[in-house]
Parts: C-alpha cells; structure tokens; sequence
C-alpha cells in the first residue's frame, strides 16, 4: 500500500493543531496512539483524516485513554518505529506516569502538548500548568508561539529525539485555542523536503529484530537506579542543546527561519525586559516595540527550550538587563514561580545587578492585555529608576478582586 | 508461516528451547515460571513479550540480567496489555511499510500480568485491547492475591482467604466477597478465545495456547497459580495443589469461542470435595473452626452450581 503525498501552497492558512497535524502527516508515523481531550483533538483527528484518505500509511489506534495513549506508543516505540501523539491537561496529568517510563527507556517519542489549564476548577482554556507538570519528567521540552512554530518545532523534534546520541521522548508545546485554534499564514515545507529533514527512522534496540531480542523496562533498585537517573540527566545536559542547535541551523539553511534556545527580541541595548512563554511572547514583543517609541529601553526574551534549560544562554541573554519580569502561567501554589526560580537560579552567580520580579498569569485562559503589559514594563522602568524592586518579589496580573502580591 | 509445534509428551516440552531462563528470584515453588514456560514451549515462533509489575516482573529483569530470551518490555503495573499490543500495531505498520527486518517470521505478541494487575489495576486497559481487535494474547498469572507487595486482596481473591488487607480475626473470617469472574467479562467482548488454564494439566494448557496464538484477533487466557507464600502450602507441593484446584472443580477448565461458545475441556474422574482444596492451604485454615464451617458448605454448593452452570452452557451450545 502507497500513499499520496499532498500538494501545499507557499503559504497555507492553518491553526496550530493542523500545522501540527500536517507536520505529522510529512513525517510518516509509523504509529499513533491517541486519545481525545480538548484543545489538542484536532491534531489526531487530521491525522486520523489523513489515514482515512490516504496520505499516510501508518498505524492509527484510538485507545481508551491518554494512559492508554502512550503505553501504546511506549510499546509501538520499543518495537522499533516512529511514534507520535497529542494531549493537554488533564490527558497529560493521566498520562504522567508513563512520561517518566518513556524518557527512562529512552524512546524517541514525540507528544504536542496543547497547553490548558489543570482542574479543579475544570477549564479547557490555555494555561500553562500542564507544561510545567511535566517539567522533571525526562522529556525534551520545546515550545511554540505561533502555529507556523508548531509546525516547525514538530519537525525538529523528531529530528533531535530519534538521534543515536539523544533517544529521548519530546515535548512540542503550543497554547490552548490562542495557538491551537488560531488561524495563521503558515509556510510548510513540501512533503518532500520535511521528510528529507527529518530523516527515516533508524530503529536501535527495537523488539521486532528476532535475532537480537531486547529487555526493556529493567527493575533496578539502590544499586543502580541512580546511575541510570544520572546518564539521563548528564544525556539531557551535555548532549540536547547541541543538537536541537545544530537541527535549527539545518533548519535555517533549509527554510530561512531561524530559531534559538532562547529567542532575544530587541535585547541588544535593552534596560528592562520579560521572560515569558507561548503566546504571550508575541504580545510582550509588540508592547516592547511600542515601549521604544516611549523611549524605554523594554526587550523580551521567550524560552523556546524549557528542557533542557539553555541556562548560559539565559544568563548571556540577560546579563546587561538592569530590571526582569519572569512571567509564569501556572499556580506556583505555594512558591515563587517557576520561571522566577529558573532565572535566580541561573543569575545568582553571575555579577548582574538586575533586579528580578515574578508575575503569575493568565490562568485559565485569561487573556494578557496589552494595557497589562505596559504597565508591567512600567513597573520594570521604576524599579530600575529606585534601584530596587519597588513591587513584592511575586504579583497577580488580570485577577478579579483585591490586588495580590506575595514575598 | 508459523508452524504448530507438535509436542507429544512432557519429556519433549520440558526440552523445549527455553525462552524464559531458570535463572530468576521467583519462589521456590512458585506456579508462574511452570505457566510462562509452559506459553512459551507451546510454540516455535518467534515471541514479543510484556509483563505488567508484579512477582515476574521483579524476579526476571533485575539489572544487569534478563531472564528473557525473546524481546519482552514493562512499562508500568496497569499496561501490560496495551504496551504489547502497541508493539503488535507496530509490527503490523512495519510490514504495511515493508521495513521488518525479518518479514518472513511471524512473531507472536503475549503479555503476562498478575491477578492484581489484570481484574483491577489494569482491567480497562486489557478491556480497551481486547474491544480493538488487537492481535495479541493476555495471560493472567492468577494467584488470587497481591503477592509481589506482601499478600494484600485483589477482586480475584476468594470469599473466605486470609489476606493481608481483609485478615482472618477474632471478628472476620476475611475476604469477604466472591471471585471475580474475568473470564466471562472478557468473553462477553466477543473475543475469539478467552480459556482458563492451569499449569498441571499441561496438554490442556498447550491445546488451548496453540489454539489462542492461531486465532485472529486478541485471546484472554486465565491460569491458576498457586501461589506457596500467600496461599501458604509447602514449595513441594504446587502442582499437588492445582490438582485440588482442577479436580474440585473450584477452578474449571474451559474455553469460550467467539464470545459464546463454552467448552469443557476437562471433566475430573474423581471430583474432590471443595474442602480437601481449601484444607491444603494455610490461607484457609480459620475456615474449619465450627462457625466458619457454613462458609465452607456454601463454597461447594457455588462450586457445584459453577459446574452445573457451565455444563448447561456447553450443552445448549449458544
């Protein structure tokens, strides 16, 4: 059985879950396990339309949870292939457990991870507390901020995970219905060119070789558990970044479009700036532009790999800023946030004198506004004027009711 | 093609290539090894493999050694069934796409899972298998007990045994409710073959693997287990024990074809009273004190009516 491949205009309007789904479709999946959930479905429903009609002849199985989900792809990618699904919320805290068992077994499998909010209360919007649930679970994490990245980042995902000197399962994320469900100009490769990027998938300790039968899956106690937890993290420290550096510069010589660990915008000369994630990234680089035009020196810098965390690149990105804001979307409950967290970590041996403020946003779905976004860069502005952080260490932008501000 | 392996005699299935190691840290006495071995040596083809946490999982794959000479995986406690049966789909991608290495094998794809792991735990994920048709085999490893964490209660804990977390006591008599019975709600997904085995009655066990790994489409296979340090009997006597299992009719051997269809496939010459089965063990012994012995009596009259039962099944061939 053959499969046609599909024409694509130079550019295609499409949301990012369909950008996602036409990524997986160029990539040829050799299986997917899916399960439904809001607002990530359309992705394997498109890939389960493009099975129906022939433009991919891989395995489709719709099981009866996200759990379900990805053991199944856990064991498709043990048996040696290509591998693939989608969740949000609450299918990815379903799914958690076997997160740790694929990054543990080093199987390559890539999951877009539509961002939405974690119940109670139940909400379908996008947040990003499913993203940082996740967070020590083994898995690449990259992040996208528009569908054109979606598409984009699912490519080089594969790419970075199915190499030899990785085999680590990855994280595409994009935002809940802002990304998702939003419509855009996307630019995609022909099916040619993405599969040529992406490569055929080259099978490494995989069940179905009769004549080299693997054990996967192996107890280990005191004795040697460590040191296989030990190999992964010094895999996911040493090795990662490099790679998904050198898969964003064939990126860019293919494409044009030129991606970083850490994505700097208007950083160069810039006395304040924001950290953020997702969506947001956009509307803080459209608030900075016109902080400019007020002669403030605002910038932004987006974290485009949350795992592993480009920790120099974070420091050499901010290390001329005199004011930061790290902008979490999802209940620290209980702690500063955990961009907050990244960045002291990262700056606190390092002779800036920036003055560092967290922010929680977003919750939910609530929109962040441009207004707020000014006024945030306002702030920033007056802590540098003070010389010190004027506001508590942790605010609450676009919550109802009394203003919240902790530490 | 895959070939039936013809075994005639113990002699020449206890020779059989092994596929599952002697080398491994279950129990002296333990029933497992005798059923996995027992799978495994029913054919020649070549097996993928998966078990769910529990007593075989911890005693054969302890880094940095496998007792296992297929490809075998385990993932969690619940997903067994569907860790196999993504390796099953796999399989069938790869030979749609022309990329196995061996296209001309054809592999046979079992998960192995406990009583625990199968009617609790892991119930929808082997439901959601065996509802999609998977071409896959789940064998139930069924000591009626959670003996990897010290003998705690499971659904498939009978009415009456001690357990750890429903003990017998001055005020309890322990578990205290009946058996589920999994192999009628597997065979009500209209399967081709769901069978209940045990590990004594080898040519039985043999048959009915043969027959689950020719069919099409996803098999349930329920084996008895006795299991010497929960149901408490001595090492040397496990196979004594699954004779008083098989032969007091407490666990009937049959089959279900295509959902329907019973069969039984093994009518003892001698029934032995239920008691004798329940005396052997040490998870039963509060039962003969004088207030409990009306438990006893109502077990062979279940017992009984199970047989009637399934007699009745198997005659009005529906």
């Amino acid at each position: 059985m053959a499969f046609d491949k599909m024409e694509l205009k130079d550019i295609e309007v499409w949301d990012g879950n369909h950008a996602a789904a036409q990524a997986l479709r160029q990539c040829q999946i050799d299986v997917v396990a899916a399960y439904p959930i809001t607002p990530s479905t359309p992705i394997v429903e498109g890939y389960a339309k493009f099975l129906a009609d022939g433009y991919v002849e891989g395995e489709f199985v719709m099981v009866e949870s996200e759990h379900a989900a990805m053991s199944g792809c856990i064991g498709a990618a043990a048996a040696g292939g290509r591998v693939a699904t989608a969740t949000s919320s609450q299918g990815l805290a379903l799914m958690s457990e076997t997160l740790y068992q694929a990054s543990g077994m080093r199987l390559p499998i890539v999951l877009n991870l539509v961002n939405r909010a974690l119940a109670s209360p139940l909400n379908v919007n996008g947040d990003h507390s499913d993203m940082y649930m996740v967070r020590d679970s083994g898995w690449i994490q990259l992040d996208a901020f528009s569908p054109q990245e979606a598409y984009d980042l699912n490519l080089i995902a594969f790419k970075v995970a199915e190499d030899h000197d990785v085999r680590l399962p990855a994280i595409v994320n994009q935002d809940g219905f802002m990304t998702s469900h939003t419509a855009q100009g996307v630019s995609p490769l022909s099916d040619d060119v993405a599969y040529g990027f992406v490569g055929e998938y080259k099978p490494m300790n995989d069940m179905l070789d009769f004549e080299h039968p693997v054990t996967h899956g192996v107890q280990t106690e005191e004795d040697w558990h460590f040191e296989h937890k030990a190999r992964q993290h010094n895999d996911l420290m040493t090795k990662v970044l490099p790679k998904i550096q050198t898969a964003f510069d064939d990126f860019e010589k293919l494409t044009g479009r030129k991606y970083n660990l850490v994505e700097k915008y208007d950083m160069d000369d810039a006395d304040i700036c924001v950290v953020c994630m997702g969506s947001s990234v956009e509307t803080a680089r459209e608030v900075a532009t016109e902080m400019r035009a007020k002669g403030i020196k605002a910038g932004v810098v987006g974290i485009r790999v949350l795992r592993p965390i480009p920790f120099f690149e974070i420091i050499d990105a901010l290390k001329d800023v005199k004011a930061i804001a790290a902008l979490d979307r999802s209940s620290p409950n209980g702690a500063a946030g955990m961009l907050f967290n990244e960045l002291a970590g990262a700056l606190f041996n390092t002779d800036t004198k920036a003055l560092l403020s967290g922010y929680v946003y977003g919750l939910g779905g609530r929109d962040l506004t441009k207004k707020h976004l000014v006024d945030l860069y306002t702030e920033l502005q007056a802590n540098v004027d003070a010389g010190k952080v004027t506001t508590k260490l942790q605010q609450f932008i676009g919550v109802r009711g009394p203003k919240l501000a902790y530490l | 093609m895959s070939e039936m392996k013809k075994i005639k005699n113990l002699k020449e299935f206890s020779t059989s290539a092994d596929r599952f190691e002697g080398a491994n840290l279950l129990c002296p006495g333990c029933a497992h090894s005798i059923i996995v071995r027992e799978v495994l040596n029913a054919t020649n083809d070549d097996m993928v493999l998966s078990a769910s946490t529990g007593c075989l999982e911890v005693c054969t794959a302890v880094y940095p050694y496998t007792s296992w000479d297929a490809s075998w995986i385990h993932i969690g406690f619940e997903n067994s069934s569907t860790a196999i049966a993504g390796a099953e789909t796999m399989y069938k991608a790869l030979k749609k796409k022309g990329r196995l290495k061996q296209p001309e094998r054809t592999p046979k794809f079992v998960s192995f899972a406990g009583d625990g792991a199968s009617y609790d735990i892991g119930f929808q994920w082997i439901s959601g298998c065996m509802e999609r048709g998977h071409n896959i085999m789940h064998v139930v490893l069924d000591n009626e007990v959670y003996a990897n964490t010290g003998g705690q209660r499971s659904s498939s804990t009978p009415i009456g045994s001690s357990a750890t977390t429903s003990p017998e006591g001055r005020n309890s008599y322990g578990e205290k409710r009946n058996k589920k019975d999994m192999l009628s709600i597997m065979a009500a997904h209209g399967i081709p073959y769901a069978a209940q085995v045990a590990p004594n009655k080898w040519k039985d066990m043999v048959k009915k693997i043969q027959h689950g790994l020719a069919v099409d489409g996803p098999v349930f296979i329920n084996a008895v287990s006795p299991c010497t340090t929960e149901w408490k009997f001595d090492p040397k006597d496990t196979m004594n024990i699954a004779d008083l299992a098989t032969d007091s009719l407490v666990f009937p051997l049959y089959e279900i074809i295509d959902g329907h269809e019973l069969n039984i496939t093994y009518r003892p010459k001698n029934v032995v009273p239920v008691e004798e089965y329940l005396a052997a063990q040490g998870r039963f012994k509060h039962l003969f004190k004088d207030e409990y012995k009306y438990l006893i009596k109502e077990w062979q009259e279940r017992v009984d009516a199970k047989w009637a039962y399934l007699q009745r099944r198997e005659e009005a061939r529906v």
